[in-house]
């Protein structure tokens, strides 16, 4: 019961909080804009052929009612509450009148899929790694690889995914350039390695910017780690160097990383939008790809939106989880 | 002022590499100004030369719409430190006003900017920042994308000189100056500024890092103002003319190596401004300052020895 009140309760009402702010801020980011999507489209529909005027009014006045963009900004915000919680993101510019969470729905489950692996793989990985490079950190391979985190971490997840992208699967041709999967849906083996295969280099540039922000930390701390008294006994003991890592300096330095997993994901998130770009893999982002192309607004909302939501949830239960880890916390 | 630089020069190696890199960056940004045509106009290059990989005269190459990469790059390192500069200042001044605020005054406003700034940091700012990008698309200028950029970045910043407010204002030297009636205006600017100041220069750094990988991600996207060249617009349009595919990779490898030298380049200064503000780098540092002045005992021999202890007394105020 404590629990629940000094520690579940107040962290979903800062979950509450940041949907909140999220949504009032993509609400107003548009209207505030010197430029009106909607006089926008007209004058893009308007451009090749001659409407009526009194048509181009008409369409007006139905478009801002389509779009919820009628009424006082107070209505607005209410009707656009409204609609966000009944699932419904309005119609799609570039694919009338397709609804634009049918269109984000097909691309949902790659970007998830993709980022849910790699942000698994890159925080282990960089656990692992980081905590055994603080630990050797005088040996030879473990200098090497910090020096080469030291330039892999500020590289945008943009210019990696290039890199990889013309290196692997233009010069040396291992991997297909651009795609999700090859044939149609089904659990055949052809299908399963052919998404293995064409996830593995988007999957690649995400993991090694995820990887290398993981590492830096993790060897941060284990290198304080290892000043402490409990591993200089442990080295006077003569315990193996492989279980003193292992099992006492990796777990002795997990809860930092499970807290910040959750201020991470955000990050993850927007590498694995860049990233889909850049492989044409059939996610969110190559349907914010497409959607910038042709100023489909109500499409990059919806992605705007889904991605608050998504980002604060999963940070939610990634918190939630914690007292899992941290007893100071589950038996305060 | 000079001390600290000298003593990041002196005990860190990723600030010495650092800064050099940013010295070569700052010598390709003057070269910028001494470019014999706009770059971004074609057809400068004589027709025989267009598309030709890197030579002695074109020594990075030249497109086949006939621009000199060289000149290019140059003006493309230039407008994207000037995009970033922009954000950072903007960036920057919210997050410091917010911090300062938020950990002055406590309480109440404390709370609220606390959760606003703990949700802004949770929200995803890729997919906002596209969106306002693109309402804006036909104005974007380099301008107004570093003003949207800074606008975006604040508030790990202002997290971080809230924290630094709280600590310093339970200092002993606080108390004392409060207590000796000093005004609060004067506190904040005499005695907490230059605490401040050091991970200001830091953050400006880290600032540098985030907003040359948005401009060039942005810019990728097209959200840029892509007749202008930036190290963005120019790994945009090698993309777009496929230069990869044509055969002239000297196009793209240009931008990106020079973006990749420039974060590297920035991120081992904000490694080697961070070691030194580390309480325990410094503990190494003074010891050494104190081997330095047995140094000068011995060789201006004991006679001079209040001289020396004199000067040992401003140097620690350097500090």
């Amino acid at each position: 019961m404590q629990l629940l009140r000094t520690y579940i309760l107040p962290r979903i009402a800062q979950w509450a909080v940041v949907i909140f702010v999220g949504v009032t801020v993509t609400f107003l980011i548009p209207r505030f804009s010197p430029v009106n999507p909607i006089d926008d489209m007209i004058s893009r529909m308007t451009a090749f052929q001659t409407i009526d005027p009194q048509a181009v009014v008409a369409m007006r006045a139905n478009m801002e009612d389509l779009y919820g963009l009628d009424g006082s900004l107070l209505d607005q915000y209410i009707a656009f509450w409204r609609r966000l919680l009944a699932g419904d993101l309005g119609p799609s510019f570039q694919n009338f009148p397709a609804p634009v969470s049918e269109i984000i729905g097909a691309g949902l489950p790659w970007t998830v899929g993709l980022l849910t692996t790699t942000t698994l793989i890159s925080w282990l990985l960089g656990i692992f790694v980081g905590s055994l490079v603080g630990y050797f950190q005088h040996q030879t391979w473990a200098q090497v690889l910090e020096r080469l985190v030291i330039v892999i971490y500020p590289t945008p997840y943009l210019i990696t995914a290039l890199i990889l992208l013309i290196v692997f699967a233009f010069y040396i041709p291992l991997f297909p350039m651009v795609g999700g999967a090859q044939g149609s849906p089904a659990l055949t083996w052809n299908y399963i390695s052919s998404i293995l295969r064409f996830g593995f280099l988007p999957a690649m540039s995400i993991v090694i910017g995820g990887f290398a922000f993981r590492f830096i930390m993790a060897k941060a701390l284990s290198t304080t780690e290892i000043a402490s008294d409990y591993v200089q006994y442990a080295e006077l003991a003569a315990v193996p160097k492989r279980r003193i890592v292992m099992s006492y300096v990796i777990r002795n330095t997990m809860l930092p990383h499970v807290n910040d997993l959750a201020l991470s994901l955000g990050a993850m998130f927007e590498g694995a939008l860049i990233v889909e770009v850049m492989f044409g893999y059939p996610g969110l982002g190559s349907k914010l790809f497409t959607a910038i192309g042709t100023s489909d607004y109500n499409i990059i909302m919806g992605i705007t939106l889904l991605s608050i939501v998504g980002i604060a949830t999963g940070s939610l239960i990634v918190d939630l989880l914690y007292p899992v880890f941290d007893p100071r916390v589950r038996l305060r | 002022m000079l001390t600290t630089i000298r003593d990041l020069f002196r005990f860190s190696l990723s600030f010495r590499f650092g800064s050099l890199i940013l010295i070569f960056v700052a010598i390709v940004v003057v070269t910028s100004f001494f470019a014999p045509y706009p770059p971004e106009k074609r057809r400068v290059v004589p027709r025989k030369f267009r598309g030709d990989p890197p030579s002695l005269q074109y020594v990075l190459g030249t497109t086949a719409l006939g621009q000199d990469v060289f000149w290019m790059l140059t003006a493309g390192v230039k407008n994207t430190l000037i995009i970033a500069s922009i954000a950072v200042v903007i960036g920057r001044g919210i997050g410091v006003m917010l911090g300062m605020i938020s950990g002055y005054l406590g309480g109440a406003a404390d709370r609220i900017i606390q959760s606003v700034v703990e949700s802004v940091i949770v929200i995803p700012r890729l997919p906002l920042l596209i969106l306002i990008a693109v309402i804006l698309k036909g104005e974007l200028t380099f301008v107004s994308l570093g003003i949207l950029i800074g606008i975006l970045d604040w508030a790990y910043p202002s997290k971080r000189y809230r924290a630094q407010v709280l600590s310093l204002r339970e200092r002993d030297f606080t108390h004392t100056a409060i207590f000796s009636g000093m005004n609060t205006v004067k506190i904040v600017i005499q005695e907490h500024l230059p605490f401040i100041i050091p991970y200001m220069l830091a953050d400006v750094v880290s600032g540098f890092l985030f907003s040359i990988g948005i401009e060039v991600t942005l810019s990728y996207l097209g959200l840029n103002d892509l007749n202008s060249l930036s190290l963005g617009t120019m790994i945009y349009w090698a993309n777009e003319w496929s230069s990869i595919f044509a055969g002239k990779p000297w196009v793209m490898i240009a931008p990106v190596t020079a973006s990749i030298i420039m974060v590297v380049g920035f991120y081992l200064v904000s490694i080697g401004i961070s070691e030194y503000l580390d309480p325990r780098k410094r503990l190494v540092r003074l010891q050494a300052h104190q081997a330095d002045l047995a140094l000068e005992l011995e060789r201006e021999g004991a006679s001079s020895a209040g001289v020396a202890v004199a000067t040992a007394g401003r140097k620690e105020k350097d500090e």
